[in-house]
């Protein structure tokens, strides 16, 4: 057996302890920059040796890496280290920034990397808990604030209700298929002519629970009220790698063990994907709340993402890659933004705050006006190439109704986006926001840049996101 | 094989399991008192899905269905503990944990 298939996990595992150990040590106050330095060593270290990882699986079958799960596992590391360097300036500011934050952070982009190399759906279980549990935490972070507390408490609670169904529907699928690894359930769902109703049932559970933490239409009723409570940084570390490990999960199953279903599921699929993009267009507009906003945004996002797997080709799995590497690099881009909105000391996230921010900060306001153009897809920024992969992979599998209600959504879901623009060049403005820390500038003027010429890069990611998808439909 | 679930078959485990599953479900839902009751109503799915696996495994010979069940109480542990931490942080803030109260964010 070849153990070292899971050395990046078992490296970030450790360094984690370490870091704990570390931040124990340390006097207090002094150790939360250390170790938010350190956690920060180690995602790169891990995303270092997860690009040199092999090819195999392990451990009795319940472990795979290929090239499908190295792509995930990079792109949540990156999320996860981006949000970390966030945090930096944000957590001491807000008073949360005690040693455990980073290390919650790299507990919670262990169980997403899990995720994305589960062979066995109790990995797939344990690494999503172990993400989940960690978030959980995060949401709560800020304890003295109660709308902190409230995200927290509510997150839990709905996010448990998920992570229980899913948990039944895996009982289901093990009890009727007498497996619970990926390779023995793909067998058992070809071998069958009909299938048992109790697999079917536990399939829709499953779908059921990774839909929620995805925030999909309509299990998306958490989504607004946690991102707007939760301390900025956690929101924007929520938004990018635990949705990508959900969607590694999602197309792993989907593609794999069930993949001889596909038309049994397809449906199921598409109305999920299409109610998410129309509600998130249409529920955006009459936000006060930045955060808000972007919560709708994203349960938008999750459904064009999702477009390309309800095409169940290789084709539409590269699409939903793409997608999902531009809506990580904008959308964690646009928090650096909010992160950044704080006057007099005091955070502030309405809309309106944001007024005549063209002339008090030219530079942020341009860096946000390029996330939100490259959100609404125009090009030539990111978001525009998202789309375009993922509605042609879904023209190319004729599914014409979606592609043209995601068009349709996008165009109204343009208009929110625009809104932001127009109130930060063109209204009355409001008083000076305070000066952004360094951090915060860094990333947020770095995502800038990779947003605006994403196109320069776009050849390798299609490559990489290509690789990665004939991996799963081998 | 010989096992006990040779004499009264499967059906009857995957009832209760299934009765746990609703009484958890609906422990949540039309629960509008505690959030404690929701606490118990999380263990409660994920016990229905322990007997479940149990059943499952102790039917097909197969051990892995009782592994899980091992990860999954371990789970339900950490689950609840911080589900109770989190819980105590929203009492301190909010002086309540009446379900209705907790509308602070809404729209």
């Amino acid at each position: 057996m070849n153990w070292t298939l899971a050395l990046p996990e078992i490296v970030l595992a450790l360094s984690g302890l370490v870091i704990l150990l570390a931040g124990v040590m340390q006097r207090r106050g002094q150790a939360f920059f250390s170790c938010a330095m350190m956690t920060l060593l180690a995602l790169v270290v891990t995303g270092i040796l997860v690009v040199l990882s092999p090819d195999g699986t392990g451990y009795n079958h319940i472990f795979i890496n290929d090239g499908f799960a190295r792509f995930m596992k990079v792109l949540s590391l990156t999320g996860a280290a981006l949000s970390v360097v966030l945090s930096v300036g944000y957590a001491r500011e807000m008073e949360i920034d005690k040693f455990e934050f980073p290390v919650l952070i790299a507990f919670s982009t262990l169980g997403t990397m899990i995720m994305a190399s589960s062979g066995n759906l109790m990995t797939l279980f344990v690494g999503l808990e172990l993400s989940s549990l960690s978030i959980y935490i995060l949401c709560a972070f800020a304890r003295d604030r109660v709308t902190a507390a409230e995200a927290g408490l509510k997150y839990f609670v709905l996010g448990s209700l998920a992570s229980g169904l899913l948990l039944y529907g895996i009982s289901l699928a093990y009890g009727f298929a007498g497996t619970m690894e990926y390779a023995g359930l793909q067998q058992a769902v070809r071998g069958s002519a009909v299938l048992p109703a109790g697999l079917m049932v536990g399939i829709v559970f499953v779908l059921v629970g990774l839909c929620f933490k995805l925030s999909m239409v309509p299990f998306h009723m958490w989504t607004p009220d946690v991102y707007q409570g939760a301390p900025t940084s956690v929101t924007a570390y929520m938004a990018g790698a635990p949705k990508i490990a959900a969607f590694a999960v999602l197309l792993r199953v989907m593609a794999g063990p069930f993949g001889s279903m596909t038309p049994q599921w397809q449906l199921l699929i598409e109305v999920v994907s299409a109610a998410s993009m129309v509600f998130g267009s249409l529920a955006a507009i009459p936000q006060g709340n930045i955060k808000r906003l972007m919560a709708y945004s994203s349960i938008g996002h999750m459904g064009y993402a999702m477009i390309g797997m309800a095409a169940g080709t290789a084709e539409g799995t590269r699409g939903t890659l793409v997608y999902l590497v531009t809506y990580l690099f904008m959308n964690v881009g646009a928090f650096a933004g909010i992160v950044a909105m704080r006057r007099k000391g005091r955070a502030v996230s309405r809309i309106s705050d944001l007024s005549g921010l063209g002339r008090t900060d030219p530079g942020m306001a341009l860096a946000m006006a390029v996330f939100m153009f490259s959100m609404a897809g125009a090009p030539p920024l990111a978001g525009f190439f998202g789309k375009l992969m993922v509605f042609y992979a879904a023209i190319n599998a004729h599914l014409y109704g979606l592609a043209a209600i995601g068009i349709v959504s996008s165009v109204i879901g343009a208009y929110y986006y625009i809104r932001i623009v127009k109130i930060m060049f063109f209204d009355a403005a409001a008083p000076a926001l305070d000066r952004s820390p360094v951090s915060v500038s860094f990333v947020s003027v770095g995502m800038g840049l990779v947003t605006t010429f994403f196109v320069v890069g776009l050849g390798p990611v299609a490559t990489a996101a290509q690789a990665a998808a004939s991996a799963l439909f081998r | 094989m010989h096992s006990a679930i040779e004499g009264i078959g499967l059906a009857p485990y995957l009832s209760i399991g299934a009765i746990l599953l609703v009484l958890g479900v609906f422990g949540i839902f039309v629960n509008r008192k505690n959030v404690i009751i929701i606490l118990m109503s999380i263990e409660l799915i994920l016990l229905s899905a322990n007997i479940n696996f149990v059943a499952f495994s102790a039917a097909t010979g197969d051990l892995s269905g009782q592994v899980m069940t091992l990860f999954v109480l371990t789970i339900a542990a950490a689950e609840s503990a911080i589900g109770l931490a989190i819980v105590t942080v929203y009492f301190r803030n909010r002086g309540s944990i009446e379900v209705d109260d907790i509308t602070m964010m809404k729209g």
